[in-house]
């Protein structure tokens, strides 16, 4: 087990990057606290794989360093960092048996067989595989084969962390849930550092403590799924964490109002000075309260009723804007918008301003 | 919807079993047809029966040709399936040279069998040929026009130069086939090259292996051409193969009845060995029992 080290970390796939766009990863420094569960959450394409490749050694970053605990370990073959992964579709060894795959990480480290049979015996029972020990590894199905995959990592006591690379994309959904939550058992159980790539934010959230949120190739926030919620750092974070994601709205701000277009202005409650460059105004749909008062005029395009709350899809200064209904609330007939100044979040450049003390 | 139901879909596969018929089954059939009778010309069959199976199952001149077909199979099969492989392992993955592996492995492949004899011929010639003209200068006493072992040797030679490359071609399209990760998952799991090639490699290739064995075992059990272009048959009836004795018999010397149910016999024993390989190497590797 060991804390994790980014110093300085980046990379690119061509030989001689020059620019910043170059860069399938920008330079980052991180620190991964050990025994911690990271979701590394992402669209497709913004690096989540290199970085998690950089980690396991399977990739040398064109800069900076990886620590291990005190030690370097950028040079380090995969097999010298004493990592496990499980990638996205299922990686067994057909000809063995279930037994066989899991003993296979001991089995090549000399580990003596009189030792490997009780903890592989263990492992089986703890991954619910008990009574198959013994059948052929590519019998099974996809979701015991992609147990399989983290068995073998999970057999070796002494891993410094598990990376999964989106394990549960080929898994059916009914399954995914019980994998997720066996997932965390072990987690709990073992203490290792666990960082999960995931594109589905559910699952982020559902099975880390921090998730890493990641666009083009940067870092944009780190953090609990709350802080996510509450303050994304980025308008990316607002938009794709939530559902739906949070308003973005231009904006120019002067003091403590956001102006929105000629005629709307909306109270922030705190003071922002003298804002320069893009500003955005950021705020989540559970926040717009939709009403006969307030302080914006709306124009409703649709209402979608998802269950126990009803999305308002409408404009708003001439912005699309979404909000979300009570089960009990109607939209009125000529239907107003409030934001909750408390849980407005003033962003420019795209990155989050923190208020001047009032 | 009301469903219609009735036979008229049959009609569907009469062009096929047509095609068939043409090809294969009526073709077939008349050489069931002389090997159960006895002919003299003039268009007059007898009834001979099982007869002719008999002799020829009885005669020791068939035993020989086909003891001759069996080893030389198995030799070629146990140096180009081996040779396949490695050759397949060690081909670039990506690159240029990728294409210029792949067109060179061709080369051998487009040839025609009877050039390829030709070739072979002159090339082992010992007055003329580079091969037969340096191993005597090498002091080797080289000659397949004489001595057997030199005329099997030749034709084995001959026969892993036209087609390992087929069979390295095969494992290479199964070896691009395994994703990255098995690769990744390996590394991780601490595996030596030795256990990627048996646990990954290997049994990833099973399937294109049952391809390349079977091709191989029917193509070298009925192996004609370069023999008869290289070597005759000869010396004696040292590389008198099935496939030579059997236009030996047929053509040569007229005999209908025998040649006809030695064609069916040997057909039956293809069928047989492919069906043992198929269903050896499906089976290998399943669940015990």
């Amino acid at each position: 087990m060991a804390r994790i080290t980014l110093d300085g970390i980046a990379h690119s796939y061509l030989p001689n990057p020059k620019t910043e766009a170059d860069f399938a990863l920008r330079r980052m420094d991180h620190v991964w606290q050990d025994g911690g569960a990271y979701a590394l959450l992402g669209p497709s394409g913004c690096g989540k794989t290199t970085l998690l490749n950089i980690i396991s050694g399977l990739i040398t970053p064109t800069h900076g360093r990886i620590l291990f605990g005190p030690d370097d370990v950028t040079y380090l073959l995969t097999e010298q960092r004493n990592i496990a992964q499980v990638f996205q579709f299922p990686v067994i060894y057909d000809t063995m048996t279930v037994f066989d795959n899991l003993a296979f990480p001991l089995r090549n480290r000399r580990v003596p067989e009189a030792e490997i049979k009780p903890r592989v015996d263990e492992l089986i029972q703890m991954l619910d595989l008990g009574g198959k020990a013994y059948r052929k590894a590519r019998a099974l199905t996809a979701d015991e084969k992609q147990k399989i995959s983290l068995g073998r990592g999970l057999v070796r006591h002494d891993v410094n962390a598990i990376l999964l690379d989106e394990p549960l994309t080929v898994i059916d959904p009914h399954l995914k849930w019980e994998l997720r939550s066996q997932l965390k058992h072990l987690h709990k159980r073992f203490g290792f550092t666990m960082i999960y790539v995931t594109h589905d934010q559910t699952e982020a959230l559902t099975i880390a403590d921090r998730v890493v949120v990641m666009y083009e190739g940067e870092v944009v926030q780190m953090g609990t799924p709350a802080e996510l919620f509450e303050r994304p750092q980025h308008t990316f974070v607002g938009y794709f964490i939530g559902s739906p994601g949070m308003n973005v709205l231009p904006c120019h701000v002067e003091g403590d109002r956001a102006r929105l277009s000629q005629d709307f202005t909306v109270p922030l409650g705190r003071n922002y000075g003298k804002l320069t460059g893009m500003t955005e105004l950021g705020i989540r749909p559970e926040f717009v309260r939709v009403g006969a008062t307030g302080d914006l005029p709306v124009t409703i395009r649709a209402v979608e009723n998802i269950g126990r709350h009803k999305i308002v899809r409408g404009h708003v200064a001439g912005r699309p804007i979404n909000a979300i209904l009570g089960d009990g609330d109607e939209v009125p007939a000529e239907p107003r918008a409030s934001f909750d100044p408390a849980r407005i979040n003033i962003y420019s450049d795209a990155r989050l301003v923190t208020p001047e003390a009032a | 919807m009301e469903k219609t139901w009735n036979n008229k879909a049959w009609f569907m596969v009469l062009p096929v079993l047509l095609l068939v018929a043409f090809s294969a089954v009526i073709p077939l059939m008349t050489v069931v047809n002389y090997s159960v009778q006895d002919t003299f010309g003039n268009n007059q069959f007898f009834w001979a029966g099982t007869e002719w199976y008999k002799q020829i199952l009885a005669s020791e001149r068939f035993h020989e040709a086909l003891w001759r077909n069996l080893l030389f199979s198995f030799i070629v099969l146990a140096i180009e399936i081996p040779l396949g492989i490695v050759i397949a392992l060690a081909m670039p993955r990506k690159g240029w040279t990728v294409s210029l592996c792949l067109v060179l492995m061709a080369l051998p492949l487009l040839i025609p069998w009877n050039v390829v004899g030709t070739i072979w011929q002159v090339f082992g010639r010992v007055d003329i040929g580079l091969l037969g003209h340096t191993m005597e200068a090498l002091g080797f006493d080289y000659n397949y026009t004489q001595d057997p072992l030199d005329a099997w040797i030749t034709v084995v030679l001959i026969d892993v130069w036209h087609w390992t490359s087929l069979v390295a071609l095969l494992c290479y399209a199964g070896l691009v086939a395994i994703p990255e990760a098995y690769y990744q998952a390996a590394q991780i799991d601490g595996a030596s090259r030795w256990a990627v090639f048996r646990y990954i490699q290997l049994p990833k290739m099973n399937r294109v292996l049952l391809i390349a064995v079977l091709l191989r075992f029917m193509d070298s059990f009925m192996i004609y051409t370069e023999p008869f272009v290289v070597t005759g048959g000869g010396p004696g009836n040292s590389t008198t193969f099935l496939s030579i004795d059997l236009v030996k018999m047929a053509i040569g010397q007229f005999d209908l009845g025998p040649a006809a149910a030695m064609s069916i016999i040997y057909f039956l024993i293809i069928l047989l060995f492919s069906w043992i390989f198929y269903t050896v190497m499906t089976n290998a590797g399943q669940d015990r029992k």
